[in-house]
């Protein structure tokens, strides 16, 4: 990892359109990634992981979804100001994707090699013969076995984890700076699970490829990452190193999180920690702190107004009136 | 696939064995005959008729004379058109409705599927209102409102397009009418199908997929998004090609057109059995044959289907 950073997110909001009322999925998520970082943005279903990240390739369905403020800024250049051209010169070249359900993400109708060919070929000056090679040779590090031979097959020929060694293949074909991994492991059986996490740690250390990995799993984030996110409700409200992230959590919310794993060295029978409460709905959100009716700590002030984020040094921030000074 | 495409051929013998059965038993028993309609016949007269046409004999004699005669492609005599045996009568008539029918299916498949494409691309904007409410007509206004205003206007008003169908004009014209008319239902089903289907696979995980990978709009149409939608269209195929070569005797009458269509309705009113089973043998088998070529065509279309 190095100090360059390669895309900045600042203060990015995205915004559904419903018949319900404005839904602000994403409400000023601001984040800087790294050259060779990897990033986890952990969260709830519905907290705005996905969408923050469909956002930096500028790929939120529209309408009703609307990229309503922010900048992302990669290698210099602001994302969502470029031609929608330009910014398909840059997905699943410089940024690529791979997503949750492998079952899903490949086209059934299309053998693996058409749909492997056409990215290649697409961004980079190569033929289509040795566009396969390099197909092949890239199925081969992402550990599928005779490469030459399935590469011709169809996805359904394919099991879930193997789909999944085939989306990274893709994904890391045009050698991205940036890899945006979306719950890649959260359809796959366990044993899966760890030799995906593995494939794609070992690729993109040897690329120095930065990865924003987007998991609603603790365990995951804290064997992959070196940073890490905590969304709620469209918001970013701590964000830190792992390490210090998991020792000495902050935010009232991420001490729940933690304390909600499963732990072996805690006695059996036990009853498993549980944030009360559930997640607010996002539709008209008032400018509060949007965990206050879940969290112990809630005090008068986080009805209303959302705090500001305060930086606690070393990287790490978090955005709660505990730390935050009224001003 | 070779073993997949020879089993499934066989399998169309027995299908065509119980459908010739039972619509042979199925008409005998029902109630009139070809003769009810004669009065006043001495039964004398009646019983050499019936002796002409080897109905004295037990029915599965008959069924099985018939049946025999069906394997030589002899269809009998028709009990109504004197002049004329049934195969005479099927190859004056049946070459028009095939000419006709395979010319709208073709015209309603090719811009069904465009206008669906285009509606689905331009979802909720004037493209697809305008198109689906074009499709709404197609669906509820029947051919014989359809086909008569075609007429008043192309025909009459503009004279553009020759009125109906005569033996002295062979030109194309004289079936540009009633192909369109013959068509429009069709196109609009295939319309409304295809958009709906399209617009259920823009929404698929591999469409988002292709678009992720940098792929530009028309190749991710074309390329990911069509394939799949259109497989509905395909099985559609089959009871739309046996459909809309029977279902035309609104437009044969329409447009004075001798196809297969009228004498269809007349030898069931008629009770002519041989004409009837001779139709019904027909229209099933080219129904079960165009089927055959449909699940072939999705074998090759969506490789997930194993021919085993």
């Amino acid at each position: 990892m190095t100090e360059e950073v390669i895309l900045r997110v600042k203060g990015l909001q995205t915004y559904f359109h419903t018949d319900e009322g404005i839904v602000k999925a994403v409400d000023g998520v601001s984040f800087d990634l790294r050259r060779g970082e990897t990033l986890g943005i952990v969260g709830e279903s519905g907290s705005g992981k996905s969408v923050t990240n469909l956002s930096i390739i500028n790929m939120i369905p529209s309408p009703p979804g609307r990229i309503a403020g922010g900048e992302v800024e990669f290698m210099g250049t602001d994302l969502l100001k470029i031609p929608v051209k330009d910014l398909r010169a840059i997905r699943g070249n410089k940024i690529s994707m791979i997503f949750q359900d492998p079952m899903t993400s490949l086209n059934p109708y299309l053998r693996i090699s058409t749909q492997m060919v056409e990215t290649i070929v697409l961004h980079q000056d190569l033929d289509k013969k040795a566009a396969k090679d390099k197909a092949i040779d890239m199925l081969k590090l992402a550990g599928i076995p005779a490469p030459e031979k399935r590469i011709d097959q169809y996805p359904h020929q394919f099991s879930g984890g193997m789909r999944q060694r085939v989306m990274i293949a893709m994904a890391l074909s045009c050698n991205p700076e940036i890899l945006i991994a979306d719950e890649p492991t959260s359809a796959l059986d366990v044993t899966i699970q760890a030799q995906i996490l593995d494939i794609i740690r070992g690729l993109t250390a040897q690329t120095g490829t930065s990865v924003i990995l987007i998991t609603h799993s603790l365990g995951v984030v804290a064997g992959m990452c070196d940073t890490i996110c905590v969304m709620y409700a469209g918001r970013i409200v701590e964000r830190g190193p792992t390490g210090e992230l998991f020792e000495a959590p902050k935010h009232p919310y991420t001490q729940g999180l933690i304390k909600s794993v499963p732990r072996l060295d805690k006695a059996s029978g036990e009853r498993l920690f549980s944030i009360r409460g559930q997640p607010p709905n996002v539709i008209d959100l008032p400018d509060c702190c949007p965990f206050y009716p879940r969290c112990d700590k809630a005090m008068d002030l986080c009805k209303r107004k959302y705090p500001a984020s305060k930086d606690l040094g070393n990287g790490h921030a978090v955005s709660c009136w505990l730390y935050t000074e009224a001003k | 696939m070779g073993k997949f495409i020879i089993r499934r051929f066989l399998s169309l013998i027995p299908t065509m064995f119980v459908i010739i059965t039972f619509s042979f038993f199925l008409i005998r028993f029902a109630p009139g005959g070809p003769f009810s309609g004669e009065k006043n016949l001495p039964e004398q007269v009646i019983q050499n008729m019936m002796k002409k046409y080897h109905m004295d004999e037990p029915l599965f004699t008959q069924y099985i004379r018939y049946f025999g005669d069906v394997l030589r492609w002899d269809f009998g005599p028709s009990f109504k058109y004197k002049e004329s045996s049934v195969n005479e009568l099927i190859e004056q008539c049946f070459p028009v409705s095939i000419m006709l029918g395979s010319a709208a299916l073709v015209l309603s498949v090719v811009f069904g599927i465009l206008v669906g494409i285009i509606s689905a691309l331009k979802q909720n904007r004037w493209q697809d209102y305008l198109s689906m409410s074009l499709a709404v007509v197609g669906i509820s206004v029947p051919l014989f409102v359809i086909g008569p205003v075609l007429q008043l206007i192309f025909a009459m008003k503009l004279h553009w397009l020759p009125l109906t169908w005569t033996s002295r004009n062979t030109s194309v014209t004289f079936a540009l009418l009633p192909v369109i008319t013959l068509a429009f239902p069709y196109f609009a089903y295939i319309a409304r199908l295809s958009r709906a289907s399209i617009l259920e696979v823009l929404r698929a995980d591999y469409v988002r997929t292709a678009r992720a990978k940098g792929l530009s709009e028309n190749v991710v149409i074309a390329k990911h998004v069509l394939k799949g939608a259109l497989l509905p269209v395909v099985s559609y195929l089959g009871p739309a090609f046996a459909g809309i070569i029977t279902g035309s005797l609104v437009v044969e009458s329409t447009f004075a057109i001798p196809g297969i269509g009228r004498i269809f309705v007349q030898s069931a009113l008629n009770r002519d059995y041989t004409l009837i089973m001779a139709e019904v043998i027909i229209f099933s088998l080219i129904l079960v044959l165009v089927n055959f070529l449909v699940d072939i065509l999705y074998g090759f279309l969506d490789p997930r289907i194993a021919y085993k």
